[in-house]
C-alpha cells in the first residue's frame, strides 16, 4: 500500500472540488436550513453523476466500492464546501445493506443501493445502538427510507415517519426522530454487526467531513486577516493572530494521515479498524473545532453574524463533533491503538 | 494496522528487530548527560556500527545501508520499541551529515561520515550565542582570514553534549562588511580540544552538564573545515535547520514506543474511572499514531519537506504531553527522579521529562516555528522579525 494519494484520487477531489465551487453551495446551504430543499436536491444529483454516493457500494449493486480512501478525498470536498444533506448518512446506509447482503441477506441491498448510488432515493439511518450512534436521523423530511437500528433486540426497521423536525447547532442539519412500525425488515446478529461497520464508517466520513470543514475555516480566516486592517497593517500581520493560526494548521495537517490511515483500515477490514477510525474522528473534530474558534475570534463580530458565510461551517464544525462518536467515546476506544 | 511492506521491507525489520533484541543493553545505561553516561553511550554506537545500524540511510560507502527514507522509519520504530539507548551521535548523525551529504566536499564526506558513524568522533552545534538566540544572524563570533584557513574568536553558548564531545560545528561572521546579518557568514567544523578553545560545562534543570558555553580565542580551522563557501555559510545552516526541526531528528518511532509504554502505565497503574486521565493518554495515542501516519505520507511522497516547523512544533508537544501525562500517571511517584528501591518501575519517564521540557525551546523555539508556519505556509504578513 503506498501511504498517499494517487494522481487519480487527487484528479477526482480537484474535479468534485471545481463542481462544487461553481456551485454556490452557500445559497443551497441556506435554503435547506429554511426547509426549502430544491437547490440541495439539485446539488445533490450533481454529487451522484460524480459517483459519490457510490463510493460505499459494492460494484454488484451499482457502486463502484467500496472505496475508503475515494471516500476520504469525496468527504473532504463536502466538507470544504459545507455541502447540506445526509452525505454521512448515505455512506452508513450503503454500508449497513452491503454487509446485510454479505451475510445472505441481499434483498435489501438490491432493492436500494442501486438507487443510491444514481441519486434516485435518498437514504439516512439512526443507528442508537451502535457505538456513536444517535437516536435522531438527519434530514428524515428528505429521505426515501430511514433505516433504524435501535440495538437492544438485533432489528433493523425502516421508518414510517418522524417527529418534528429539530433544529441543529449547524441550521443545515435537520434532525427527527423516526417512528418505526412493528416489523423489522431484518433482525438477529448480522444486524448488528451491519450496525457496527456502518456506524464505523459514519464516524469516518464524519471525520473527513469535519476536516474538510476545518480546512475551510481556516482558508477562510488566513483570507480575511491579509485583507482586514486595523491599527495601520493587515490584522494577521500580528503575531498572537499569526501564532493562533499557525496551531491550526497543525492540527489540521496531523489531523489528515490518520483519516487517511482510518480509510486503509477499513479497507483492509482489519479489526482495529474502530480504533484508527476513532483517532480519526477524535482528532479531526478537534481540529476543526480549533479552526472554528479561531475563525470566529479573529473574524471580530462579522464572524457572529448569520448572514455572513463563515456561518456555515462554524456550525457544522460544533454538530460534527458530536455526531457518530463524542470525543470522549472516541478518545476511549484509541487506547486499543498502541496496547502491547 | 501496519503498513503493508514488501517482503524485502519485512526482512529488513525482522533482521533489524532481531539484532537489536541480541544487542540492546539489559540494563539502562547511565544518563548520557554524565562523563560515565557519555562514554557508555559511545560504546553503544561502537556497536551499532559494527551491525551497521548506526545510519541505516545513509550510503554503504560511508557505513550506511543505502536504505530509504520508509526503511529508516522502520527501523527507528524498532529501535525505539526495543528500548535501545539514545543517540549520543545524533547532532553529528542527524544534523551535520546530511549537511555534508548536501554542501559537504567528497573528501569531507569520506573523512568525517565513517567516523561519526562508529562514534569515534562525537559531534556538538555551537550555533546559539550569549546574545544570539532566536535570532541566530545576530551572532558575533568571528572568522577572520589567516593563511591556509581561518582563525575563530567569540563565545558559543547552550551547545548541546559539547562537554563531553570531540568536534562542533558552527557558524561565524566572516565577511563584516556584507550588508544584511544573514550575509557574510562562514559555517566552520573545529575541534573542541583543539588550541583556542575551551569548553566550560552547564549544568541543565537537574544539574547535569547537557550542554556547555564554547570559548574560541583565534583557534585555527584549516579550509577543509569550512563547509560550503565562505560566506555562504546561512544557506549551509539553513539546510541544517531543516534537519533538526524535521521528521529526521526525532523520528515517529520514539514516540510510538512511548505512547505504547503510557498505554501499558495507565491500564497497570490507573483509575479506571478517572476519564479526565484517560482522555490525555487518549490524546498522546492518537498524536503519536498521527505522527507516525505523517511519517508513512512523507515517505510515500505526500507532505514531504513539509515544513519542518510543523513537525517541530508537532513533536516537541506531543514529547511534554507523553511524559507529563506519565509523572501524572505515577501518582505520588511521580516526583521522583530516577528509580528508588521501594518504588515502581520508574521506566524512565522523569529523566524524559526533563528532556522534554526543552523540546519547545531548542531547534527554534516554537513561537519562531508559528512565525515560520503562518509567514510561508499560510502567507500571512512578515512581522518585524528580520
Ligand atoms: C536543552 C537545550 C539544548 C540546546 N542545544 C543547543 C545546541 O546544541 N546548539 C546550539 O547552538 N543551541 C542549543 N540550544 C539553544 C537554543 O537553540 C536556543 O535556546 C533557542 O534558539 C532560543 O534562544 P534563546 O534561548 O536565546 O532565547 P531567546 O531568543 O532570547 O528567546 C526568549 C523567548 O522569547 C521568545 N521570542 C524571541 N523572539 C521572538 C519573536 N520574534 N516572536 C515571539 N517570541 C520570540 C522566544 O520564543 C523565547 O520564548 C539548546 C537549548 C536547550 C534548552
Amino acid at each position: 500500500m503506498r501511504f498517499a494519494l494517487d494522481d487519480e484520487q487527487r484528479e477526482f477531489g480537484r474535479t468534485l472540488g471545481r463542481m462544487l465551487g461553481a456551485s454556490d453551495t452557500p445559497a443551497a446551504v441556506r435554503a435547506w436550513a429554511r426547509g426549502d430543499h430544491g437547490p440541495g436536491l439539485a446539488l445533490w444529483e450533481r454529487l451522484a453523476r460524480a459517483g459519490v454516493f457510490g463510493l460505499a457500494v459494492p460494484e454488484a449493486f451499482g457502486g463502484a466500492g467500496p472505496l475508503p480512501v475515494e471516500a476520504t478525498v469525496a468527504f473532504t470536498e463536502l466538507g470544504r464546501h459545507a455541502v447540506p444533506g445526509p452525505v454521512v448518512e448515505t455512506a452508513a446506509v450503503s454500508v449497513l445493506l452491503a454487509r446485510l447482503a454479505e451475510a445472505g441477506r441481499p434483498v435489501l441491498a438490491e432493492a436500494w443501493l442501486p438507487r443510491v448510488c444514481d441519486g434516485g432515493a435518498r437514504v439516512t439511518a439512526a443507528l442508537p445502538g451502535a457505538p456513536g450512534g444517535s437516536p435522531y436521523a438527519l434530514d428524515a423530511d428528505v429521505c426515501d427510507g430511514v433505516f433504524v437500528a435501535p440495538g437492544g433486540p438485533d432489528d433493523l426497521f425502516l421508518a414510517t415517519g418522524h417527529g418534528p423536525v429539530q433544529p441543529s447547532l449547524d441550521p443545515a442539519r435537520r434532525l427527527a426522530l423516526p417512528r418505526c412500525g412493528a416489523e423489522p425488515v431484518a433482525a438477529g446478529r448480522a444486524v448488528r454487526e451491519a450496525a457496527r461497520l456502518a456506524a464505523d464508517w459514519a464516524a469516518f466520513a464524519a471525520a473527513a467531513q469535519v476536516l474538510g470543514v476545518g480546512l475551510a475555516l481556516l482558508e477562510r480566516t488566513v483570507g480575511y486577516v491579509r485583507q482586514r486592517k486595523q491599527f495601520g497593517v493587515p490584522v494577521g500581520a500580528f503575531q498572537a493572530v499569526k501564532h493562533r493560526l499557525a496551531d491550526v494548521r497543525v492540527g489540521l495537517e496531523f489531523a489528515g494521515p490518520l483519516v487517511h490511515g482510518a480509510a486503509v483500515a477499513l479497507a483492509a477490514g482489519t479489526p482495529g479498524a474502530g480504533a484508527e477510525v476513532a483517532a480519526a474522528k477524535a482528532a479531526a473534530s478537534d481540529a476543526a473545532y480549533a479552526a472554528a474558534r479561531a475563525a470566529l475570534q479573529l473574524h471580530g463580530a462579522i464572524g457572529y453574524t448569520a448572514e455572513y458565510d463563515l456561518s456555515l461551517w462554524l456550525g457544522k464544525a460544533r454538530a460534527l463533533r458530536s455526531a457518530w462518536g463524542t470525543p470522549a467515546a472516541c478518545r476511549a476506544r484509541t487506547l486499543d491503538l498502541f496496547s502491547l | 494496522m501496519d503498513l503493508d511492506l514488501t517482503p524485502a521491507q519485512e526482512d529488513f525489520r525482522a533482521e533489524a528487530r532481531a539484532w537489536l533484541a541480541g544487542h540492546v543493553p539489559r540494563t539502562p545505561l547511565a544518563s548520557l548527560e554524565t562523563e560515565e553516561g557519555f562514554a557508555e553511550h559511545r560504546a553503544w554506537e561502537r556497536t551499532l556500527h559494527a551491525g551497521r545500524w548506526s545510519a541505516v540511510s545513509w550510503p554503504a560507502v560511508y557505513g550506511g545501508r543505502g536504505r530509504s527514507f520508509l526503511e529508516w522509519l522502520v527501523f527507528e520504530e524498532e529501535y525505539w520499541a526495543a528500548g535501545a539507548p539514545a543517540r549520543v551521535s545524533q547532532n553529528g548523525i542527524g544534523l551535520l551529515a546530511p549537511t555534508l551529504l548536501e554542501h559537504g566536499t567528497q573528501e569531507q564526506r569520506a573523512r568525517i561520515l565513517p567516523a561519526m558513524a562508529s562514534g569515534e568522533t562525537v559531534w556538538a552545534q555551537a550555533w546559539s550565542e550569549p546574545e544570539a538566540g532566536s535570532d541566530l544572524a545576530s551572532l558575533r563570533s568571528v572568522a577572520v582570514r589567516t593563511a591556509g584557513g581561518w582563525l575563530l574568536s567569540g563565545q558559543k553558548t547552550w551547545s548541546s553534549r559539547a562537554a563531553f564531545a570531540d568536534r562542533a560545528f558552527g557558524l561565524f561572521r566572516s565577511h563584516a562588511s556584507a550588508g544584511r546579518p544573514h550575509e557574510g557568514l562562514t559555517y566552520a567544523m573545529f575541534g573542541l580540544d583543539a588550541e583556542g578553545v575551551r569548553v566550560r560545562p552547564v549544568g541543565r534543570l537537574d544539574g547535569r552538564p547537557a550542554f556547555a558555553e564554547i570559548f574560541l580565542d583565534e583557534a585555527f580551522v584549516p579550509d577543509r573545515d569550512v563547509v560550503g563557501t565562505p560566506g555562504d555559510g546561512w544557506r549551509v545552516a539553513m539546510s541544517t535547520a531543516g534537519s533538526e526541526r524535521g521528521l529526521t531528528l526525532r523520528s515517529p518511532g520514539r514516540y510510538v514506543a512511548a505512547a505504547r509504554r503510557l498505554v501499558a502505565l495507565w491500564r497497570a497503574a490507573a483509575d479506571p474511572g478517572d476519564t479526565a486521565l484517560r482522555d490525555r493518554v487518549a490524546d498522546a495515542v492518537v498524536r503519536a499514531r498521527a505522527y507516525q501516519l505523517y511519517g508513512y505520507a512523507c515517505a510515500a511522497g505526500g507532505p514531504r519537506g513539509a515544513e519542518p516547523s510543523l513537525t517541530k512544533l508537532f513533536w516537541s508537544e506531543l514529547d511534554l504531553a507523553l511524559h507529563e501525562t506519565a509523572l501524572d500517571l505515577l501518582g505520588p511517584y511521580g516526583e521522583l527522579a530516577g528509580p528508588a528501591g521501594d518504588a515502581p518501575a520508574h521506566g524512565g519517564w522523569a529523566e524524559g521529562f526533563v528532556f522534554a521540557l526543552a523540546g519547545p525551546v531548542y531547534a527554534g523555539t516554537n513561537e519562531i516555528q508559528r512565525d515560520i508556519v503562518a509567514e510561508r505556509l499560510l502567507g500571512l504578513p512578515k512581522g518585524r522579525r528580520a
